[in-house]
């Protein structure tokens, strides 16, 4: 008799426990406000991303055109990936004094880990992370990006340059 | 010649008089099988296409998703997209495998289910052929499927299809007992195998109410016995993805993929229409003695749409389970019919038998 | 290549090989499970790694210990931010640097959120690894407010390197605190939810109970550790007994079952979830003012010497070993990674079970792979 007994235990036991797990799968199918699923390519109008974001790594330019790296190649020493590379040139001042000033920025998206070294190295604030993240391209040397703009040039002593953090 | 849509029987009487009259014997039958073969056909077609999609919408919804929405408003040209897809793919051929038998599998799983679909009533008059047995043919064919499984598995030199086809032979052997059992509780009930006259005795009420507890348990067996017969979550032990990959049709690529998986949709429908059919009244339409009203209220939507109604909320539980359940295991699948689902329907049987002979059903 | 699918010992009668991986959907990665099979019985497991072997330890050589703390980000992806913090804490004990509490508080929230996430992600796979596909989604639905939070603050969802020597790259959000608290109160209500869909189910309690057992002597002597350890009674909880950051401040339960077997492995990961809770609720509401980082030297050279600090990751007990001669890259560095001693007992646990159950008993042990291949 006992044994009956545990055997039909058993049998609604498990069916009560079926019937539990099917009360919440079903529960969602009824509710389908909780869905969350962000439709993307639609809502790229709208979509929102978060200001720290680590999108890739770019130069902002003030309306002059200026920015204010001056070439110093910390952010260069400290990429682990070898991701920038700073080439510089001698400039002639007015003066007749030479001085050292970017020439091209190079950032090659491909090899960067996002790690933020460079950002946190940098002593005249001339690097940010900005949150784009559409990054897909056919050609992998497209990766391989200038960051600063044609024709721009060093915004004049915005900070004294000191030694790395 | 009337175009009744609640009794179709006088429109197909029609067409086979004027068949009969306007050409020899011979070709008006060849001409009446052609027919009803295409008919079939993109029945068969549509319906698979529109369960696809309607699994992929309900797991989605299930799972907290939107599912398809790309091709198509809500995305319901999704599956003929994918079909699309499917045809055209590359048929990979398998090194060492069995060509002949490869290539047979599919066709074999195919037909099997195609079979069956030929003695279901979809309505009044809408039955291909009415066999006085019915049943029994509909569950003699529709497990003939699984030879089609066993050749795949077989003939694909993997071993992972190995594995699966064997779980699911062992499978089917052993729950094809619990679906003809559970089948017999209703054939004793109304007592005849006859697909028309069971649903015939459903006119006043179907099984599932004026059987009694019976009837509600054989229904509860049939559903979960023909769930595992059909390989669907959580008894899909025969393509477990977590654990054999794909199971028996893991070599099968394009076209022939697209079979095992349009059978196994259309498994599905059919075992759903038996069971609408031997539980829920078929097509007939649901009438609760003394409310006359009620009844011709119900009788004024088509036999069809009840039949089809009837036949998708049984599909809608099959997927519930599948979405909700975690896989069992072959020795504990291989325990549930043994040592519960077998003896619980042998005692059904009798208790149904008793009800009969007492008289005690309505 | 005849020879790579012979399991060591001459293979017997009715026995035979199956190949699981790198490619199959159970093994979570591209990790190679040699099975050799009576039947559907499992004779023995023979794990291969190295399919995802980038050689980090010896990068490490290279790289500045700044430099170093991105490459931890990648072994562990899901428990990134406590590999990192392993690091950071490693190069301040050394140096002898106090960090501010502030610091401190900040790192155990974010480690406690990292290891909630890692758990979710676990949970849905084990679910998926067991057929109970829409467990997945439920629990990647859970932890996408988590990832929001990591986002917000550290800028990146996953490989966060959000540490560095002596403090944190930046301050808290001003939203993390209020969103930190609403997730709280979201997951509360959503956890009990797991248990009626998954925890209570009678297939799953079949699935599960009674498989796989590994014994407390077994688990040390394979050095399981974490959740997988601690179900066998394995009192290993490093944020308990080697208290680090700000654990000495809360109180938890170190959860500890003593039968061992699947099923209390995926018992105690879903009991260390309530844990992590009760943890981030203590410390959210009086996280003191203060600075973010304190001001290191910008070239870090460590003592000579050599240094070890553990931290527990989601999965057990990561460790870095540092032998410094002195100069500002380590001469030698190694991880120990929990799931590296995890995976070892694969084939103590498998051994005699079905295939099915080998799936049940890998996800159970919550295996990432880039861990284990280093
Ligand atoms: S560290 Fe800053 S200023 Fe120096 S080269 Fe890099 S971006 Fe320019
Ligand atoms: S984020 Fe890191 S990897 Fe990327 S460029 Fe900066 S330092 Fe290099």
């Amino acid at each position: 008799m006992n044994s009956i007994i545990t055997y039909l235990k058993e049998l609604f036991g498990g069916i009560k426990t079926l019937l539990k797990g099917m009360m919440v799968t079903g529960y969602y199918f009824v509710h389908p406000r909780s869905i969350i699923t962000q439709q993307y390519p639609e809502n790229r109008k709208t979509l929102q991303m978060f200001d720290r974001f680590k999108g890739q790594v770019s130069m902002p330019h003030d309306e002059n055109n200026l920015h204010k790296c001056t070439a110093c190649n910390i952010c260069e020493i400290n990429c682990p990936n070898g991701s920038i590379e700073v080439i510089s040139k001698q400039v002639e001042k007015a003066d007749g004094k030479t001085k050292k000033e970017l020439d091209t920025y190079i950032y090659k998206l491909s090899m960067c880990t996002f790690c933020g070294l460079c950002i946190k190295v940098c002593p005249q604030d001339a690097i940010v992370f900005t949150p784009e993240f559409e990054h897909a391209v056919f050609n992998q040397d497209k990766l391989i990006k200038t960051l600063n703009k044609p024709g721009s040039s060093l915004k004049e002593k915005v900070k004294e340059p000191i030694n790395i953090i | 010649m009337t175009f009744n849509i609640y009794d179709l029987t006088s429109f197909n009487q029609w067409v086979d008089k004027t068949l009969y009259d306007s050409l020899p014997a011979f070709w008006a039958m060849i001409i009446e099988m052609t027919l009803i073969g295409v008919a079939f056909l993109l029945f068969y077609a549509l319906i698979g296409l529109f369960l696809v999609y309607a699994e992929r919408k309900v797991c989605a919804f299930i799972q907290n998703r939107v599912g398809p929405n790309r091709v198509g408003p809500y995305g319901i040209f999704q599956t003929i997209a994918d079909f699309i897809k499917l045809l055209m793919k590359e048929l990979i051929p398998i090194n060492k495998a069995d060509k002949f038998l490869f290539n047979l599998a599919p066709f074999i799983v195919i037909i099997a289910s195609f079979m069956a679909i030929a003695a279901i009533p979809f309505g009044l008059g809408l039955h291909a052929i009415d066999f006085n047995i019915g049943v029994f043919y509909v569950m003699a064919v529709s497990s003939l499927g699984v030879i089609g499984v066993l050749l795949a598995g077989w003939s694909s030199n993997n071993k992972y299809s190995l594995i699966g086809a064997m779980r699911s032979g062992a499978q089917i052997v052993s729950y094809e007992l619990s679906v003809g059992l559970s089948m017999v509780t209703i054939v004793i009930l109304a007592g005849s195998m006859q697909l028309s006259t069971i649903v015939e005795a459903q006119r006043d009420g179907w099984f599932i109410f004026t059987g009694h507890v019976p009837a509600l348990i054989a229904f509860l067996i049939f559903i979960i016995a023909s769930t595992a017969e059909t390989n669907r979550g959580p008894f899909d032990l025969a393509e477990a993805e977590s654990e054999l990959t794909a199971g028996y049709h893991t070599e099968y690529s394009g076209i022939k993929f697209a079979f095992f998986f349009l059978a196994e949709y259309m498994n599905m429908f059919i075992v759903a229409s038996i069971a609408a059919t031997l539980f829920w009244g078929g097509w007939m339409p649901l009438h609760i003695g003394g409310w006359a009203g009620f009844n011709t209220v119900m009788d004024y939507i088509p036999p069809f749409f009840w039949y089809m109604g009837k036949t998708m909320v049984v599909i809608f539980i099959m997927m519930w389970f599948k979405w909700t359940f975690p896989r069992l295991r072959i020795d504990q699948l291989l325990k549930l019919e043994w040592k519960y689902l077998l003896p619980i329907n042998l005692f059904n049987i009798i208790l149904m038998a008793l009800i009969v002979l007492l008289g005690w059903h309505f | 290549m005849e020879d790579l699918f012979i399991i060591s010992d001459a293979i017997q009668e009715e026995e035979y090989i199956i190949n699981m991986g790198p490619q199959h959907p159970s093994t979570h990665g591209v990790l190679r499970f040699k099975v050799s099979l009576k039947g559907e019985t499992v004779l023995g497991v023979e794990p291969h790694c190295g399919y995802i072997h980038r050689g980090i330890e010896k990068m490490c050589e290279r790289l500045t210990y700044q430099q170093v703390i991105h490459l931890t980000d990648r072994l562990d992806y899901l428990s990134a931010h406590i590999n990192n913090e392993a690091v950071c804490l490693l190069v301040e004990n050394a140096l002898q640097i106090e960090v501010p509490e502030r610091v401190k508080y900040i790192r155990t929230i974010l480690s406690e959120l990292s290891r909630l996430a890692s758990h979710q992600l676990w949970w849905c796979a084990f679910g998926m690894d067991l057929g109970a596909l829409t467990t997945y989604f439920y629990g990647l639905r859970d932890r996408e407010p988590i990832l929001d939070i990591f986002e917000e603050t550290t800028g990146a969802r996953l490989l966060q390197s959000f540490n560095c020597p002596g403090g944190l790259m930046n301050d808290i959000h001003p939203n993390f605190i209020k969103r930190v608290k609403d997730y709280i109160v979201y997951f509360r209500k959503k956890l009990p939810e797991y248990d009626e869909l998954l925890t209570g189910n009678v297939i799953l309690q079949e699935r599960t109970n009674d498989i796989g057992f590994l014994t407390l002597e077994d688990a040390i002597s394979y050095g399981v550790t974490g959740p997988s350890g601690r179900a066998s009674g394995f009192a290993c909880d490093v944020r308990k007994h080697h208290p680090y950051s700000a654990y000495d401040k809360v109180e938890f339960k170190e959860i500890l079952f003593d039968k061992g077997d699947t099923f209390h492995r995926y018992k105690a990961r879903v009991e260390e979830m309530w844990e992590s809770l009760k943890i981030i609720e203590q410390l959210i509401d009086n996280i003191p003012e203060g600075d973010f980082v304190v001001k290191m030297k910008p070239i870090i050279r460590l003592p000579e010497g050599e240094y070890y600090q553990r931290v527990e990751a989601c999965r057990g007990e990561f460790g870095v070993y540092v032998l410094s001669t002195g100069d500002k890259y380590p001469y030698r560095v190694k991880f120990r990674s929990p799931n590296f001693s995890n995976l070892s007992a694969i084939n103590l646990l498998s051994a005699g079970h079905k295939i099915a159950d080998l799936v049940a008993i890998s996800g159970s042990l919550d295996l990432v792979i880039p861990d284990i291949d280093r």
